[in-house]
């Protein structure tokens, strides 16, 4: 009755190699306490990239599942998981010089922040809920520890009880609607539970209940408003880096499973679309308003990461509507970019951390193009990315998403769009401001030396900004496929593939095509 | 393939109570959870409301693993009821990890204030 499923390593590898990174990461801090941290954080770089060389030679490959249907690999897996796989290494190449300005250099930081990788990585890489789920408390009970890791400071302390206690009720959310989409469908897959969908409106109202509920949960992890209350307080509370970390690796994983939840869910599109359009629209304009407004660079870019959380979902939507004609590319871009730009910019503001003391108002930025000038010409690369000017990879991506969303017919999120550009120019200009002026001698801080591994990730940061759109034609070509071919692999019980009266639109033929 | 252990698994039909009054129950659990959320103030206590509501969920999903689902075949009912009841195993699990960070993360902030209030969490303002 019951069998062994197959395995196939090769799909797990990548996941495998950061868990136990981290492992061996904690087992080389045990066998050497109190000394630096130098020899985890090469072992994790060495890990990363192993992973990340796995992943890349998977970039093409057919869509896949195993474990009995537990793990799926398809292009939109394989890519967030590069984004993120990315993303981390940036983190981790200049976390050692501002943890040990901060004199909180715990070895612990590395292996959390890859048992949190992995977490994500298992949530993007799963059509099973109860993997999903797993895969979200991995991500999350890992992040609540590093938020809180700057055990003296009670701000990080206080950020992250509230990450805490928010973060434990989005998940009873999100379960309870998993718990409706089970009793709706009879499974916890969510191609079992397309088919379901498909199949009969009878289990309907719980359907639309299930996914309600499921929205809340991933929403709060995405930060889109209104669930986004959480986030000005943890960016700002949260050591620089894990913020930096937290605001990729949160949104990307959250981003993931939001886009195979509404892919299963496409049914009921009448009732969830106008629903996230007018999340989408408040999310980009509340983040951009309260923005302008904020005193604490951490906290506005929080505010920012808020609004970029609205483009994307914008994107998603169009994706959503149009799944064959429009494909996820674009998304995809633009992570790639937000990932740069965003670590660009927290990477710098981390150097106003010096010998155990943290400042990190608007003001505190004062004369940094005088003491540290590569660090503010690297800010403020990543902040004209940030507002979208035309040559950074932070215009083409919105241009992208603009594209997108006109195509699929839907103006009015693309407009608001264009319209929160602009208002988000007004608050990323004051920050970049405060960096080149030095009107306060008084409040100007004392800025951490430029450790190589911090220069390193301001040069990655900025290559990555201003080159993507040259390096962005595979990109975009491999992402072409992403989205499409999401649903269409995992392979059917054999006895529903019986049942006559069910009728599944699958788009191979749309996938052949593209190969 | 209906028991396992002499426990009622799949399609074993409750007669006496139907299906709805679990989710009913489930339902006030849930929603006294999260109104315990919003209105308490000791951090404990708004932890202790929110396992309450992962437990109204747990309930759901043993309701809805022990009643047969229309979507179901026959020959598969096994393998659905051990879905939702492995989540529920699942669920405690993760509910249990949750419990030894969040009591970590209260007795830091213990140790500086000796206050807890949630409501006096404002150092950060914007």
């Amino acid at each position: 009755m019951i069998q062994i499923p197959t395995i196939d390593w090769g799909v797990l590898m990548p996941t495998i190699i950061v868990f136990v990174t981290g492992i061996i990461g904690l087992l080389v801090e045990m066998f050497r306490p109190k000394q630096n941290n130098n020899l985890i954080v090469g072992l994790s770089l060495a890990g990363l990239t192993a992973a990340f060389v796995l992943l890349l030679g998977q970039l093409g490959a057919e869509p896949t599942t195993t474990i009995a249907n537990m793990v799926f690999r398809d292009q939109l897996a394989v890519l967030l998981q590069l984004v993120m796989l990315g993303a981390t290494a940036l983190c981790f190449l200049f976390s050692e010089g501002y943890l040990r300005q901060r004199r909180i250099a715990f070895g612990e930081f590395y292996p959390l922040a890859l048992w949190s990788l992995g977490g994500a990585m298992i949530m993007v890489g799963t059509q099973n809920l109860l993997m999903l789920f797993v895969g979200l408390e991995v991500l999350s009970i890992a992040l609540y520890c590093l938020s809180g890791m700057a055990r003296g400071d009670q701000r990080s302390e206080e950020s992250a009880l509230k990450y805490f206690l928010l973060g434990a009720f989005a998940s009873a959310f999100l379960l309870y609607g998993i718990a409706f989409i089970y009793g709706a469908s009879g499974t916890l897959d969510l191609e079992g539970f397309k088919i379901a969908l498909y199949a009969t409106d009878s289990t309907f109202v719980m359907a639309v209940f299930a996914i309600a509920l499921m929205l809340v949960g991933l929403g709060f992890k995405a930060a889109l408003v209104p669930f986004h209350q959480w986030t000005p307080d943890v960016y700002q509370g949260a050591p620089t880096n894990v913020t930096a970390f937290m605001s990729i690796i949160s949104k990307v994983a959250a981003m993931g499973a939001l886009i195979r939840v509404l892919t299963a869910a496409d049914a009921l599109q009448n009732f969830w679309f106008p629903a996230l359009t007018g999340i989408a629209i408040a999310t980009m304009t509340v983040g951009n308003l309260v923005a302008l407004v904020q005193k604490d660079v951490k906290r506005a870019l929080g505010y920012s990461s808020v609004a970029h959380a609205g483009y994307l979902l914008v994107g998603i939507l169009a994706h959503l509507k149009m799944p064959v004609e429009i494909p996820l590319a674009s998304v995809i871009f633009y992570f790639v970019t937000y990932t740069a730009m965003t670590i660009g910019a927290f990477a710098m503001i981390s150097i106003t951390a010096k010998d155990g003391k943290e400042g990190t108002r608007t003001q505190d930025l004062n004369g940094m193009w005088r003491k540290a000038p590569y660090a503010a010409g690297v800010l403020f690369i990543c902040l004209v990315s940030l507002i979208g000017v035309p040559p950074t990879g932070g215009f083409f991506g919105k241009l992208a998403i603009f594209n997108d969303a006109l195509a699929a017919g839907l103006p009015v999120l693309a407009i608001t769009l264009a319209i929160n550009s602009v208002i988000s120019t007004f608050y990323y200009w004051q920050i970049a401001k405060a960096a080149f002026v030095d009107d306060e001698p008084a409040l100007q801080t004392d800025f951490a030396h430029l450790n190589p591994g911090l220069k390193l990730t301001g040069a990655i940061c900025v290559i990555g900004v201003l080159g993507i759109a040259f390096m962005a034609s595979p990109l975009i070509n491999s992402g072409s496929t992403a989205g499409r071919d999401t649903m269409s692999v995992i392979q059917l019980e054999p006895d529903v593939q019986d049942t006559p009266a069910i009728a599944v639109p699958i788009p191979t033929e749309v996938n052949q095509e593209v190969r | 393939m209906n028991t396992f252990l002499n426990l009622p698994l799949a399609g074993a039909v409750y007669e006496d109570i139907p299906l709805g009054h679990f989710l009913t129950l489930s339902l006030a659990m849930f929603a006294l959870g999260s109104i315990g959320v919003l209105i308490r103030k000791n951090p404990v206590i708004v932890f202790m409301c929110i396992e309450l509501m992962l437990n109204a969920v747990n309930l759901s999903f043993l309701a809805f693993a022990a009643y047969p689902n229309s979507h179901v075949q026959a020959n598969n009912a096994f393998e659905s009821a051990m879905a939702g009841q492995a989540m529920v195993i699942v669920v405690m699990a993760i509910a249990a990890a949750e419990v030894a960070v969040g009591l970590g993360i209260i007795m830091a902030i213990f140790r500086y204030r000796n206050n807890v209030d949630v409501d006096d969490m404002n150092t950060m303002r914007g």
